[in-house]
């Protein structure tokens, strides 16, 4: 664990499924009901048709690197330790989007298209955080 | 149909690194300088737009200055992306004849030191600030590591290299082509000449962008005055036109997670297509633009945005000295922009453009009488086309 806490989600009834799911380390998503996209980040309604229906679901927890940077000084002091780190921006399998650390790689080997799989790391009593690793 | 509205007056504070004077000193000031500037006094002032991310309220500055009958007002959100927002409201309420005469600014106290005890919009970097929990968007980025905007433009920037061959020297270009017009800016605060080396040579802070790839952190402010068509054509100035503006908030803008996810292309073409419609232009008809530079990438998606030149196409664009003055074939930011003048989340581009068309730039495109001023790429998004 940190030592200096990284600035932590606090859920609302529209995300608290995601954050619940993670620290069960399970990456959960919502599927419209109506038109079938997965989205993310979670919200009430679908981008694509405006349907309020949805369902829940586990994604695979796998992706591939759209876009990444390495991030260098300045940042949070939570992760100075961590400088330089690789931030990817990852296409799930199930089509949405989302950035996370990407760890265990090294940044000569990143490219766009590189497989990558999920894993939790418990930050706090209550969060565990979603970040990325070369699959 | 001629113009509902026109920009009569300018003023701008020092911008410094820190200016040691409060935030609401700061817009007196600028607001002073921009009425003087039209002939007009604090009571023929009877509107006043601004952003939300202004720690002065409506209430503060109407007060302060001892404005007549503020009968219209706004407020503004998303940052940068809505410079041309606020200028857009107030046109469209002097239009309406909501007001006659409206003043529209953007007054920062972002200084390291002048931070100090202030709350979240005044002083500081804001992402700095941010809560130990989070409740809005940002909880999707920040507890990951991505915490500040040069990061979410590194992202921006790097897919825009792998899908359009982008190199890191056309990023360096437009941060060296806004420091030539800033060597010739007497309140640029960044005056020394840089060159494609220099880009190179400074440090990463969010690969692929360097340090010289970010705009300046800045105390000052800007403000600018608006009347009606009517009552523009007996103030001090020669009115400077609002020829047309357009806005867009799509469903993919600002987050990286729905950036790439819902065809940000198509919204922003279509806010141009309106844009030049509506104005009776086209792109190659402007004689200069001021884009909202906070990062180098997002003057390269500006010119794709607003139809410069093709998708992806603006890497080339600017690497034969494109957005140079004199030579370019669009000048872009003769003052130097955000990067090298000032940051005064776009507000130095309000009065640099209407400078450009009253023939008083240093850095002047001979005989202008179009610019173009549009909003950050990166957020809800928008432009202001303005004639002589
Ligand atoms: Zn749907």
């Amino acid at each position: 664990m940190a030592d200096v806490l990284p600035p932590l989600p606090q859920p609302n009834p529209d995300t608290q499924e995601f954050w619940d799911g993670c620290r069960r380390h399970e990456l959960r998503l919502q599927r419209c009901d109506d038109c079938g996209t997965a989205r993310f980040s979670p919200r009430p309604a679908c981008p694509r048709c405006a349907s309020l229906r949805h369902t829940w679901f586990t994604a695979a927890g796998r992706g591939t690197v759209y876009s990444w940077t390495i991030v260098h000084a300045p940042t949070l002091p939570a992760f100075a330790a961590r400088v330089p780190y690789a931030m990817a921006l990852v296409e799930l399998e199930e089509g949405p989007f989302l950035v996370g650390q990407l760890r265990d790689c090294e940044p000569a080997k990143i490219r766009a298209g590189l497989r990558v799989a999920v894993r939790f790391e418990d930050v706090a009593e209550d969060v565990a955080l979603p970040h990325w690793r070369p699959a | 149909m001629a113009p509902p509205a026109a920009i009569v007056g300018i003023g701008q504070t020092r911008f410094a690194k820190h200016l040691g004077i409060s935030e609401a000193q700061v817009a007196a000031e600028a607001i002073h300088a921009a009425l003087a500037d039209a002939g007009l006094a604090p009571r023929d002032v009877d509107g006043l737009c601004l952003f939300d991310i202004e720690s002065n309220t409506v209430g503060d500055v109407a007060a302060m200055l001892g404005l007549g009958d503020v009968r219209f007002f706004s407020t503004h959100s998303h940052g940068g992306g809505s410079y041309c927002a606020v200028v857009r409201s107030a046109a469209t309420a002097l239009a309406a004849g909501h007001a006659s005469v409206v003043v529209a600014f953007r007054a920062r106290n972002r200084g390291r030191r002048s931070s100090f005890g202030k709350g979240y919009t005044e002083g500081g970097r804001p992402w700095e600030k941010i809560a130990p929990r989070i409740a809005g968007f940002y909880q999707w980025q920040v507890p990951f590591g991505l915490v500040s905007p040069v990061q979410e433009m590194a992202l921006i920037a790097r897919r825009h290299m792998l899908d359009h061959g982008t190199t890191e020297d056309h990023l360096g270009e437009v941060a060296v082509a806004m420091r030539h017009h800033a060597t010739r800016n007497p309140n640029a605060l960044m005056r020394e000449p840089m060159t494609l080396a220099d880009h190179r040579a400074s440090r990463f802070v969010a690969e692929p962008l360097r340090l010289l790839d970010c705009c300046l952190e800045t105390d000052g402010g800007c403000a600018i005055v608006l009347a009606s068509r009517e009552r523009a054509r007996d103030t001090a100035r020669r009115p400077v036109w609002i020829l047309g503006s357009a806005q867009t908030n799509g469903p993919a803008h600002h987050h990286p997670h729905d950036w790439f996810a819902y065809e940000r292309r198509r919204w922003v073409t279509e806010a141009a297509a309106r844009l030049w419609g509506e104005a009776g232009v086209r792109p190659s008809d402007v004689d200069a633009a001021m884009f909202y530079d906070h990062f180098t990438p997002m003057v390269l998606l500006a010119l794709e945005d607003w139809g410069f030149c093709g998708h992806g196409e603006s890497g080339g664009f600017v690497a034969g000295g494109g957005i140079r003055w004199p030579d370019g074939r669009l000048p872009v930011n003769t003052h130097g922009g955000q990067l090298s003048e000032a940051f005064i989340h776009g507000f130095n581009n309000w009065t640099e453009a209407v400078r450009q068309l009253r023939g008083t730039s240093t850095a002047q495109v001979p005989d202008a009488e179009l610019v173009l001023v549009a909003a950050a790429s990166s957020d809800p998004y928008g432009a202001v086309l303005l004639a002589r």
